[in-house]
């Protein structure tokens, strides 16, 4: 770990290394696959000099499970991939999610569906991110668009993992896993890492799914002498395997009242020229980058467009969208997929137009597409 | 707002090193420059062989965009890069071409080096082309002192091929040195001009 800040130019899978290290995650397991290959190979140069641990599994399924596994033992743990891998992790995904496991999964997306377009940039996998793995559950799912982001936020998901005891996905795309940036990391010291709450009470009192105010019951670690039965059936505050409907139902409800608890600080935007904004963009990742570029252009000519910048893609950010679409008439969704986060805008719409940019094609969106739809809006 | 973007674009095959020449001038222009810099590269999914393309945007404001929008300059190590990669110049951006491989030039207003067979003949390893170059595009651009580049570059290669990358660079440095730029059609004639 760098103890002072020093200036360097870092791939965005670089900053995702250095921001899982700052936040403490002592545990890789993955399978490399482009356009995410960076971070597992340098994860495992790094880990073992903090002595943490870094293992290539078979493949995507056992890496999540060996993610899961390490998680328990009390250790903060990363997975990445791309979008085939990530498809793989989707089962042992909804393990993690129904044992309230804490975990943080990387997925660089690139062209898809399957094999899909190895080395090019998509941004095809939100609503998988969102509803890949089966069941009504609850999940954190956050957007990086830059090489300093993707540190900031790697950090938030490993806090935001640890402190609601829910998966945490990082989407980020090959444009912002590959560009390199000049860079300050800020010191270690100076970064809030948040760890899970475990058990104050003596071994024999601990109930392991108890219900709280926070609806986040507190986590022992595996081999600490506290009893504690994980089960991927829903389970009982012991933690096991229940159909009674009055629990059952008092377990699904408190996995999504815990999220909701937390949505003053998980719900993550940021805006760009909105005060007088007449006409928002709202985007993610790298194209929230072409978005701001065109805005500057589109206010040199008098039209006063704004951004919307989500970073927080899911739950989906409504409490800031929502005043967007009451200030501006009309509201344009650039993405390179064929729609997923402009129907999510849909959903919360009221009366403005929503207009769509998509391109699947395997090719950023530019800030010349943006700028032409913007002046004809 | 003043956009002082200066953007390069490096094209060339597969294993040439045309990335790596990107990374090391992003490293000049970040770490030892201190300007802004974005350096992005898309390539398809052969090791070796087939077109490769880097980029390299700075400017000393925070740069949105990452990727070139306009280039200040171009350099072009195949004749399929230069096919494939040759258009978005600005007025009176600079095309350098390798002139051991590209034979057909779009264009007047070139710079012909040839950085492959400068790096067989005066330096004697052919795979140091990328480093020759790299020390041309660094020299025209204007935008980097040579103490800076030869930290970057003995920042980012092997100890053991320290001596041979900083006589390529230096190489490279020289032969566009050599470059009258005075001499170069302008790619814009003002109305003015045209009248007299």
């Amino acid at each position: 770990m760098t103890e002072q800040s020093t200036r360097q130019v870092l791939q965005g899978n670089e900053a995702i290394v250095e921001g899982a290290l700052a936040a403490g995650c002592r545990f890789f397991a993955g399978y490399p696959i482009t356009p995410a290959s960076e971070i597992a190979e340098l994860m495992s140069l790094r880990l073992p000099a903090v002595g943490g641990t870094f293992i290539q599994m078979e493949d995507e399924i056992a890496s999540m499970g060996a993610v899961i596994g390490a998680s328990l033992a009390g250790v903060k743990s990363l997975t990445a991939t791309s979008g085939p891998g990530f498809s793989l992790m989707q089962e042992n995904l909804g393990y993690a999610c129904v044992t309230e496991v804490p975990c943080v999964i990387v997925s660089v997306m690139r062209g898809g569906p399957s094999t899909g377009l190895p080395t090019s940039p998509a941004q095809g996998d939100v609503m998988q991110a969102r509803w890949g793995t089966h069941g009504d559950h609850p999940i954190i799912v956050l957007s990086v668009s830059s090489v300093s982001d993707c540190f900031d936020i790697t950090v938030q998901a490993f806090n935001f993992s640890e402190k609601y005891r829910v998966p945490v996905i990082i989407l980020s795309d090959e444009i912002v896993a590959h560009t390199r940036e000049a860079v300050t990391l800020p010191s270690v010291q100076k970064i809030e890492v948040f760890e899970r709450i475990r058990p104050s009470v003596p071994p024999e009192w601990y109930i392991p799914y108890e219900d709280n105010s926070r609806g986040v019951p507190a986590m022992a670690v595996m081999g600490d002498g506290y009893r504690h039965h994980v089960t991927g059936l829903i389970h009982d505050t012991k933690g096991f395997p229940t159909d009674r409907s009055e629990e059952v139902n008092a377990f699904q409800r408190r996995q999504f009242r815990k999220i909701t608890n937390g949505f003053y600080e998980i719900l993550m935007t940021k805006s760009f020229m909105m005060e007088d904004a007449e006409i928002a963009v709202i985007a993610y990742g790298s194209v929230s980058r072409s978005a701001q570029h065109a805005i500057i252009a589109a206010r040199e000519k008098g039209v006063k467009a704004g951004l919307l910048h989500l970073i927080t893609l899911f739950p989906f950010p409504k409490k800031d969208v929502d005043p967007v679409l009451r200030q501006c008439r009309s509201v344009l969704v650039p993405e390179m997929n064929m729609g997923q986060i402009s129907r999510e805008v849909k959903r919360v719409n009221l009366t403005s137009k929503v207009v769509a940019i998509n391109r699947v094609d395997g090719q950023f969106i530019t800030p010349t597409e943006i700028y032409n739809k913007l002046l004809s809006m | 707002m003043k956009d002082d973007r200066y953007e390069i674009r490096f094209g060339g095959s597969g294993g040439q090193g045309i990335i790596l020449a990107a990374v090391i001038l992003a490293e000049a222009a970040g770490v030892y420059e201190g300007y802004h810099v974005c350096q992005t590269q898309s390539y398809g999914p052969e090791a070796r062989g087939g077109r490769s393309k880097a980029e390299v945007v700075i400017s000393r404001s925070e740069i949105d965009y990452p990727k070139v929008i306009q280039m200040d300059l171009f350099l072009a190590m195949t004749q399929a890069a230069l096919d494939a990669y040759f258009f978005d110049f600005k007025p009176n951006g600079l095309l350098v071409v390798d002139s051991t491989f590209v034979k057909q030039i779009p264009s007047s207003r070139v710079i012909t080096i040839p950085f492959t067979r400068i790096a067989r003949d005066e330096i004697g390893k052919e795979i140091v082309a990328n480093i020759v170059a790299l020390g041309a595009v660094a020299l025209l651009s204007r935008k980097f002192s040579s103490e800076n580049l030869e930290k970057a570059v003995l920042s980012k290669v092997p100890a053991q091929f320290k001596d041979i990358n900083l006589q390529a660079l230096h190489a490279g440095m020289k032969a566009a040195s050599e470059v009258d730029l005075s001499h170069l059609p302008r790619s814009i004639i003002s109305d003015e001009e045209k009248e007299v």
